[in-house]
């Protein structure tokens, strides 16, 4: 149930994800963003993005691929089965933007046990092709004990 | 809508949402979350759930488009961040209301950027907790 640890742990840099106009547009609708920037490459342009923009939580998908690494680590010893999301942030340098290739870096920030439920904190920053920090995603999940 | 003003204690109009079946579907495909939780109902039971959940960063997703609407640019937000407190149930036939209010709660020093402290609703239930967005001005 959750190794503390793996505290401080950090997972090596994931593939590049090549942010795609059409993905951007798929999760802005799935969102229910009617921001135009999210679905119109003019209205972009006109606030000055070199191409469509994606919503705020966008960074999750890249976040996603991270926090897979970790639920495979044998080490880390993560059950799945009883992982709640318990809150989640997201701190923008910039606005992620489709054509961006974007890499994350995994760093496992605290391990905590409470009431027999594991915490685990996880601070992934998330870097464009030009190596340039572009978000930092924090993430708590939560490992419900055995019952 | 790029030039509204922000002043402390200001309300922002808010906007409900209603999530159905389809919306966790397309959410899914989306996020390329899978988890079945958000689209089995038998699989929901045998985990212990009340039933299926939408995912908790689609509420997360959908609430922040309250200060993006009034805003005007997805890019002007800085910094978001949530608690997921309570789960959405989503009926296969009702789906599910979530009613999203926003308030100004604090202008920075130097005035360029704003504190915007969201409220989502279910079903009379608070389900996102310290949701706040730190948006450019």
């Amino acid at each position: 149930m959750v190794n503390p640890q793996i505290e401080g742990k950090i997972y090596p840099r994931t593939s590049s994800y090549l942010v795609g106009r059409e993905k951007i547009r798929e999760f802005a609708k799935a969102v229910f963003s009617t921001d135009p920037a999210n679905h119109d490459l003019e209205a972009a342009k006109a606030l000055g993005y070199k191409d469509l923009i994606a919503p705020p939580t966008f960074a999750v998908v890249i976040q996603e691929r991270s926090l897979t690494t970790v639920l495979a680590d044998k080490e880390a010893a993560i059950d799945f089965s009883r992982v709640v999301h318990g809150d989640q942030r997201f701190i923008h340098e910039r606005p992620i933007v489709a054509g961006d290739e974007l890499t994350s870096e995994l760093k496992v920030a605290s391990v905590k046990t409470l009431a027999g439920n594991h915490m685990v904190s996880f601070e992934t920053t998330i870097f464009d092709q030009g190596n340039k920090l572009v978000c930092t995603a924090i993430s708590t999940l939560v490992v419900r004990g055995e019952a | 809508m790029s030039d509204q003003k922000l002043t402390l204690g200001q309300e922002l109009p808010a906007r409900e949402f209603v999530i159905t079946r389809d919306s966790l579907v397309r959410y899914a495909g989306a996020s390329g979350d899978f988890n079945p939780i958000h689209y089995r109902d038998d699989f929901a039971q045998a985990v212990g759930l009340p039933g299926v959940l939408a995912h908790g960063m689609l509420t997360m997703g959908l609430a922040v488009q309250v200060v993006v609407d009034f805003v005007g640019d997805s890019g002007k937000i800085l910094d978001y961040q949530v608690r997921f407190t309570k789960p959405v149930l989503v009926d296969s036939r009702d789906g599910a209301r979530v009613l999203v209010s926003a308030k100004v709660s604090e202008i920075a020093e130097d005035g360029k950027s704003a504190r915007i402290d969201l409220t989502a609703v279910a079903k009379e239930l608070t389900v996102l907790g310290k949701a706040q967005v730190r948006v450019k001005i």
